[in-house]
């Protein structure tokens, strides 16, 4: 029923942008939002799924929302590893909003994820000079700006952690992301690598972990 | 030793582990002890970013795993767009640009050319002899021929090539007329106003000066003792009123006007400018003052504009007499030099003088 509803809103749209470009589809995403029209239940369902990293919801998302991407990249100097790298964000962007709980969407879904990708989309233009000016004319659905800044602040510590961890080495890496990603407990730990007991993994634990913060806090402090 | 304890201590203190004594002891500890307390704030901050971390890249993998396997089913497909779309969508810009300074550099180059290129003066001197009937003429005269055997003074060909006026400056039958009239014929017949046919001998053409003088050689020929007009070797004021007789057709056609510049085309000393009527076949003409004296011979107009029509200052007449002098030993020809219809009015000027004014036919 949700496909079906979302294919017809889809080929409609598709008609409607097809006769105003870019700039027709922006406007008439604002005109949707404007006519109240807010998430369904069936999105709220996706969102949930999305904040706990269900692959089903994902898949959801990817398949109904990831064309509309690809064109808006490629019609604006972009190539399809560009879209795929701005989906992707985008997506992450509305992960981690779910994720926060305190998220509510109001608009649709579509509008929202068009907005985040053109926004980001946009920044990539600017940052690698190949911009346009094309899409910096095309009117904002909806105000994305401080959504994306959080998005970029986090991204920041994100590879501030990847690289720290990158530098820790194996096997305290392998250690840490264990007990801390994985949730692993320590006797569990303590198997895996070998280690004779669960006291002698804590100790290696610990001492992994303190190089992993001096070695993150030492970039963190610095680049704040 | 100790402090992995304590680090243990605060990992399950912020993951909500110990239970509420444990935990209110730890609270007065970490009151109590700064040490402890910076501990944990920094701890929170670690833990909240490696959780966050940890989410991201697995939602990351997630990600990739399903575009991966979206591609691979092909439920979503890679822009339909080829190489040369993209090329296209990324290079419009610059092909555009590329295009408008190709455009605006051709403009430029032909405006400078056409601005620099001299210019070559599109009006010209047209010679007012007649060539436009000879076509409709020359059918005529075939089919005349044809029909009629009668002997006319044609010889050969019936068809004239050009056509002009001639006017007589001596009365024992010497005309003179434009050379170009003449062109390089070797035959001319000439008609009077009455339609008379006289045969005429080419007797001296003045390249320079573009007269030629011809003599009528036709025993019909009555030679006349004066002429009414005189040939004027004086000068010429601006805006004299002036008037023509010629045969731009068949018919003897009068046309007046003025003097309107005392030099000719292009600043020519042996010219004038005069404001008149003229088309082909007037050339040769004698353009005449009020008084009766010829004070010029038309020969040509401006092809481009109306009304500018150049006429040969009559001294020319003299000088080229002077030249056919030097030139052959024929007979002098004595223009005449005294008017005779100087007080009458225009009417009675123009009865007299009209039937020394003939029609040039060459061929």
């Amino acid at each position: 029923m949700w496909a079906c509803m979302d294919y017809f809103g889809n080929r409609q749209k598709l008609l409607l942008s097809l006769l105003h470009f870019q700039l027709g589809y922006d406007s008439l995403l604002s005109v949707l939002n404007k006519a109240g029209v807010t998430t369904d239940s069936n999105e709220q369902g996706l969102l949930k799924g999305l904040a706990a990293n269900d692959r089903k919801a994902i898949e959801t998302i990817y398949r109904v929302h990831y064309s509309m991407i690809q064109t808006l990249v490629i019609n604006n100097n972009g190539t399809s590893d560009d879209a795929r790298d701005i989906f992707q964000e985008a997506i992450i962007v509305l992960y981690e909003k779910a994720k926060s709980g305190s998220f509510e969407l109001h608009a649709q879904l579509k509008t929202y994820i068009y907005a985040v990708s053109r926004r980001l989309w946009l920044k990539k233009l600017v940052q690698s000079q190949r911009f346009s000016g094309d899409l910096a004319n095309a009117p904002e659905t909806i105000a994305t700006e401080d959504d994306v800044e959080i998005y970029e602040h986090r991204t920041e510590d994100f590879e501030l952690m990847e690289r720290a961890l990158l530098n820790l080495g194996e096997p305290c890496k392998e250690l840490l992301e264990s007990y801390y990603l994985r949730k692993k407990n320590m006797s569990e730990i303590a198997k895996e690598f070998g280690y004779t007991n669960a006291d002698n993994a804590k100790n290696q634990k610990y001492k992994c972990l303190m190089r992993l913060k001096k070695i993150f806090f030492g970039h963190y402090n610095n680049s704040l | 030793m100790e402090e992995r304890l304590i680090l243990e201590s605060i990992e399950r203190y912020i993951r909500g582990e110990m239970l509420p004594e444990e935990r209110k002891f730890f609270e007065d500890l970490r009151k109590s002890n700064p040490g402890i307390d910076q501990m944990v704030v920094e701890h929170t901050v670690f833990l909240n970013l490696i959780e966050k971390y940890g989410n991201r890249k697995n939602v990351k993998s997630t990600l990739q795993d399903v575009h991966n396997e979206l591609f691979e089913t092909g439920q979503i497909k890679q822009s339909k767009e080829t190489k040369v779309v993209r090329l296209w969508l990324k290079y419009r810009k610059v092909v555009a640009v590329a295009a408008s300074i190709a455009g605006i550099t051709a403009l430029a180059i032909s405006g400078l050319t056409s601005y620099y290129t001299p210019r070559v003066p599109n009006t010209r001197l047209e010679n007012l002899d007649r060539k436009i009937s000879m076509l409709a003429n020359g059918q005529k005269n075939i089919i005349d021929k044809i029909n009629k055997t009668t002997q006319v003074k044609v010889p050969v060909e019936p068809d004239f090539k050009r056509g002009g006026t001639g006017f007589m400056v001596d009365p024992k039958g010497y005309l003179v007329t434009n050379a170009h009239v003449i062109g390089n014929s070797t035959v001319v017949i000439v008609q009077n106003n009455k339609g008379q046919e006289f045969t005429a001998k080419i007797v001296y053409v003045s390249p320079n000066s573009d007269l030629a003088f011809l003599k009528i050689v036709d025993s019909e020929f009555k030679a006349s003792t004066v002429l009414p007009y005189a040939i004027s070797k004086g000068n010429i004021e601006l805006g004299e009123a002036i008037f023509t007789l010629g045969y731009p057709r068949d018919e003897i056609v009068y046309g007046e006007g003025y003097l309107s510049a005392k030099t000719g085309y292009s600043g020519d000393t042996l010219a004038c400018q005069i404001a008149i009527a003229a088309n082909p076949g007037n050339s040769g003409g004698p353009v005449i003052d009020k008084t009766g004296e010829v004070i010029g011979v038309l020969s040509n107009k401006l092809s481009q504009a109306q009304g500018e029509v150049f006429a040969l200052r009559s001294k020319n007449i003299f000088s080229a007499l002077e030249e056919m002098k030097a030139d052959t030993s024929l007979a002098t020809i004595r223009p005449t030099q005294v008017s005779n219809v100087k007080n009458l009015d225009r009417v009675q000027q123009i009865k007299k003088i009209q039937d020394f004014i003939y029609l040039v036919k060459s061929y």
